[in-house]
């Protein structure tokens, strides 16, 4: 696996991301300045990592959306390339139009940093694949923007089309207002483009995938990423 | 374009008016030999108040342990360095941001998260943790629920922002911070143990440089704000308060540590509390050098600033560094990447003086070193608090059953839980938060192991307030022992010294009290002062504060994985009190919100009975047989068997109080230099004769398991119910409307 991070000014969760990717794939993923107008040769993975971008000063994400290295991440995705967004990378996502929707402030209006549980809606795509279908996973989260919305028709097409993955629930995996945390439309937390290779979440995975955090439910995700590459390879 | 600048007369009413006493302004014209000029008598302002000079604690700081063969730099620098081994340092310390935070609750928050972080990267590190101690005014206060939400949402969005998990931490409610709330901010940092950054300049003739945001007209007389009392017009300061900016911080971190990286830099001070003032004048005093600044190249965000305006104005994310001057092209590099602003402003100088230029004319020249050395030094009056009757367990009411007491304490403000707070703080970025909040100390994992640090904040004000002296002794026990509960060896501490008004024998008194208490505490348990900060003045219409010396405290695990938690972990283990039991109930929680009584002396602190039993406490965790680990303090003996059912999902059958110890003192009692150790059952025996071998007092007082906590002959209260009690009340008053 050929993975490259984007670090924009204000990121803060790139190094968190590294070390699952290295963890999970033996490799080390590398670093690109948003200044960059080139991915990496041979990149398989691009990976938006979670922080604030440009102080999300503006609009989250909206800033970022609009740096330089996003034109040859737009590229890599009409390619088919796989692109991972994580919180500040979810909102990037969406506001680079490569996903539909946009980030609202949490319901209550607070930041909210606590661990939840999300059912895994399907997992025959490379971002699930390390899950089973329905299966209710626990990874915290850290953000105070992440109460997705988006008109009825594109909520009605995610939902008909399969394309939400990732679905806050209760430890039992029932789905309701109990157990929405920001208030997201139909407790969304993450979903993926229409080709299925761009996938934005809120939550982090990528901070419960070592035994030292006391649960290791977000290897699930990187997992699957690198047994997808490794036999695409 | 410059306007021209105002130079108002020097009188007496704007000498007042800048926070210096007739016999301070005599010493300046004793000083320099003339009247000063109005840039001038600011800059005196600033270096001479209290909160950058230490004038009415410096004498009494100096008798306080500062040194260990593990210390690499003690106070007096930007922040304590010690050495944790592999080449690997810490750099940490605490610092209030008190005064504004009272007046603009987010703003005054986020600038004390900013500011401490700065003291931290300074030196070279990067930050790897955030703690605080937050006091706030009685719940029923009318600002109480405003200045909580603001502080916390400021506290958060700093922190969070700029990256840092903020993982510990201590908040209280009470009255006597109805009108001067604390917020004490801690920040631990981690470099290489050779590649530590200092303030001194070295070399005549070295440019000066000025990196990070513009200079605006915000914070001007902050740090003299922040050393006077307030009165009922205090909010119209608001204009004093700075704005904190945590994204330029975040670049600014970045930029330093690649230009230190590219070793470009030979000294480097934050602008902190008055500003470019301040930094420069240590820059040169400390590495006997003078300063030459023109500030028509300072960085400004308005046009038309005065020099007067520039050198005391407290604009956040700035630093002033000298730069080798072979790398200054490089450094300039990495500066515009980052897309900071970068002047040169200055020169080091031969001269030992402070020169400031602004449109060609020399607004300031004073005497470098006299600034800092001359400052006023006061040994005021100071008179012992007078000491307060032991109370008899006898002699207290007990108006519950012991069941409906625990229900009654573990859902007040003092002693219930404070999720609904650090849930608003990003703990968990950086994936090393091996304990999150809610523990003993925190634990955060240091790369990639093994080794860890534990990190506490501590005092127990209402101690402090009954008897300076132990207060103090037990703010730091606290401190040792919590880092002891979670397996770590207490290396060091940073303190944070609030109190009233030091012009107050009785107040004074509290100070010195405290700080002797703090001494014996430190040597006694081998764990030095490496940094800290003094904040006086914390009163309202002539009331202090209870005093409230923080203590931020950091240990070292050397393997994380052989950390405790305070969780019951199985049922069926035998569950320990290590430490005597007496039942001390004077200043308890249970004696204040049970009994409405504030009343009595506190428990004393016995530090060598505190050095003996964590030992063998720590030496149990590494040896693997305490399966759980919870010091006693704040509500006693069957508040922290709580706080470990409730964290554990498990109960625990306990047996009745001894015949000699009444139940209410025997409950709740705050005997110090105890710890609640589960044992499995094949361990008991073994552990029980190593105990009693060295003499260390240990009782058996039940068992875990069920669901409830269930004391023989009294009602079981439900786990659960005790944990959903716990859980309610902050959430409930926070969502409440006045």
């Amino acid at each position: 696996m050929k993975s490259a991070i984007l670090v924009f000014p204000g990121i803060n969760r790139e190094r968190d991301m590294a070390r699952a990717l290295r963890l999970a794939s033996g490799h080390e993923p590398t670093m690109v300045w948003h200044a960059e107008t080139s991915l990496p040769k041979g990149t398989d993975l691009v990976v938006v990592p979670g922080g604030f971008s440009y102080g999300d000063y503006l609009r989250c994400g909206a800033i970022a959306a609009r740096a330089p290295v996003m034109a040859a991440v737009r590229e890599f995705a009409a390619d088919g390339g796989l692109v991972l967004g994580v919180c500040n990378g979810f909102q990037i996502l969406c506001e680079s139009g490569l996903l539909p929707g946009v980030l609202m402030r949490n319901a209550k209006l607070k930041f909210l940093c606590h661990d939840v549980h999300l059912r895994v809606e399907r997992s025959d795509t490379p971002f699930t694949q390390g899950y089973n279908a329905g299966q209710v996973i626990r990874v915290p989260i850290a953000h105070g923007e992440g109460n997705y919305a988006a008109d009825d028709e594109t909520i009605r097409r995610l939902e008909g089309d399969g394309r939400v993955l990732y679905r806050y629930c209760a430890a039992d995996g029932s789905i309701g207002d109990h157990s929405n945390i920001n208030g997201a439309a139909r407790g969304i937390a993450g979903i993926i483009s229409e080709r299925g290779n761009v996938l934005g979440m809120m939550p982090h995975p990528e901070n419960h995938v070592e035994d030292i955090m006391g649960c290791t439910d977000g290897r699930g995700l990187f997992a699957g990423l690198v047994e997808h590459l490794e036999r695409a390879a | 374009m410059n306007q021209p600048n105002t130079h108002p007369e020097i009188t007496p009413d704007l000498v007042a008016s800048h926070g210096l006493k007739p016999d301070e302004y005599q010493r300046i014209l004793d000083l320099i030999g003339r009247v000063p000029s109005f840039t001038e008598l600011g800059i005196f302002s600033a270096m001479w108040n209290e909160h950058c000079s230490y004038k009415s604690s410096r004498i009494h700081l100096k008798g306080l342990p500062t040194k260990a063969p593990w210390v690499i730099q003690g106070p007096g620098e930007n922040a304590g360095v010690i050495d944790i081994g592999d080449g690997q340092a810490v750099v940490f310390k605490m610092e209030s941001h008190n005064h504004p935070s009272y007046i603009e609750p987010y703003q005054g928050a986020t600038t004390g998260v900013g500011g401490i972080l700065r003291d931290v990267f300074t030196m070279g590190a990067r930050p790897i943790a955030c703690l605080n101690a937050l006091s706030f005014g009685a719940p029923e206060h009318p600002r109480t629920r405003h200045l909580v939400s603001g502080v916390v949402a400021g506290v958060g969005g700093y922190g969070n922002s700029f990256g840092v998990p903020t993982v510990g931490g201590q908040t209280r409610f009470h009255s006597r911070y109805d009108g001067n709330i604390l917020v004490n901010a801690m920040a631990v940092g981690l470099a290489d143990a050779d590649k530590i950054f200092y303030a001194a300049a070295s070399g005549v003739n070295m440019p000066i440089v000025y990196l990070g945001s513009k200079t605006g007209r915000d914070g001007i007389h902050g740090a003299t704000m922040a050393s006077a009392e307030f009165d009922d017009d205090s909010a119209e300061k608001r204009p004093t308060v700075q704005v904190g900016d945590p994204f330029a911080e975040k670049l600014l971190l970045e930029a330093c540590l690649e230009i230190m990286a590219a070793d470009c830099v030979v000294a480097i001070q934050d602008m902190g509390a008055a500003g470019l003032t301040c930094s420069a004048v240590e820059m040169g005093a400390k590495g006997d050098l003078g300063v030459d600044l023109n500030l028509d190249a300072v960085p400004t965000r308005e046009t038309g600033m005065s020099a007067y305006e520039m050198m005391l104005s407290e604009s956040q994310e700035r630093m002033l560094m000298v730069l080798k001057p072979e790398k200054e092209k490089q450094a300039e590099a990495i500066f515009r990447k980052w897309g900071l602003d970068f002047a040169i402003v200055g020169y080091t100088t031969p001269t030992e003086r402070f020169v400031v230029r602004h449109g060609g004319v020399v607004m300031a020249d004073l005497p470098i070193k006299e600034l800092e050395a001359q400052a006023p030094l006061y040994d005021r009056p100071h008179v012992a608090s007078p000491l307060l009757p032991t109370i008899h367990a006898r002699d207290v009411a007990q108006p519950m059953s012991i069941a409906d007491t625990l229900e009654t304490m573990i859902a007040t403000p003092e002693l219930c839980s404070k999720r609904w707070v650090w849930e608003q703080y990003d703990h968990v970025i950086g994936g090393n938060t091996v304990q999150r909040p809610g523990g003993d100390a925190a634990v955060v994992r240091i790369e990639d192991g093994p080794k860890g640090l534990a990190m506490t904040c501590d005092v127990t004000p209402r101690y402090c307030e009954a008897d300076p002296y132990e207060g103090g002794k037990q703010a730091v026990a606290e401190a040792w022992r919590n880092i002891t509960a979670v397996g770590g060896r207490p290396l060091a501490i940073t303190d944070n010294l609030n109190f009233g008004n030091p012009e107050r024998p009785e107040i004074m008194g509290q100070l010195v009290g405290c700080l002797k208490g703090i001494a014996e505490a430190c040597i006694a348990l081998d764990f030095p002062i490496v940094s800290g900060n003094v904040s006086l003045y914390n009163e309202t219409n002539g009331r202090g504060i209870l005093p409230t010396p923080s203590i931020g405290g950091v240990g070292l695990l050397a393997d994380f994985t052989k950390s405790a938690t305070l969780a019951f972990k199985a049922e069926s283990e035998a569950i320990l009190v290590i430490g005597e039991t007496q039942g001390w109930l004077g200043q308890s929680v249970y004696l204040r919100d049970i009994c409405q009584r504030e009343e009595g002396a506190p428990p004393p602190v016995d530090l060598a009975a505190e050095k003996r039993n964590g030992d063998v406490v720590r030496g149990m965790i590494h040896a693997g047989t305490a399966t759980a680990v919870h010091d006693i303090s704040d509500g006693g003996l069957l508040i922290a068997l709580t706080e470990m059912a409730m964290a554990g999902h498990i109960g625990a059958q306990l047996d009745a109080a001894p015949a000699a110890t009444l139940p209410h003192a025997y409950w709740f009692g705050e005997d110090q230099a105890r710890y609640i150790v589960t044992v499995k059952q094949d361990d008991l025996l073994g552990v029980m004769t190593k105990l009693r071998a060295v003499e260390v007092p240990c009782v058996q007082i039940g068992v875990t398991g069920g669901d409830s906590l269930a004391i023989t002959g009294e009602r079981a209260v439900h786990v659960e119910h005790l944990r959903s009690a716990h859980e309610r009340w902050l959430p409930g008053y926070m969502n409440s409307k006045n």
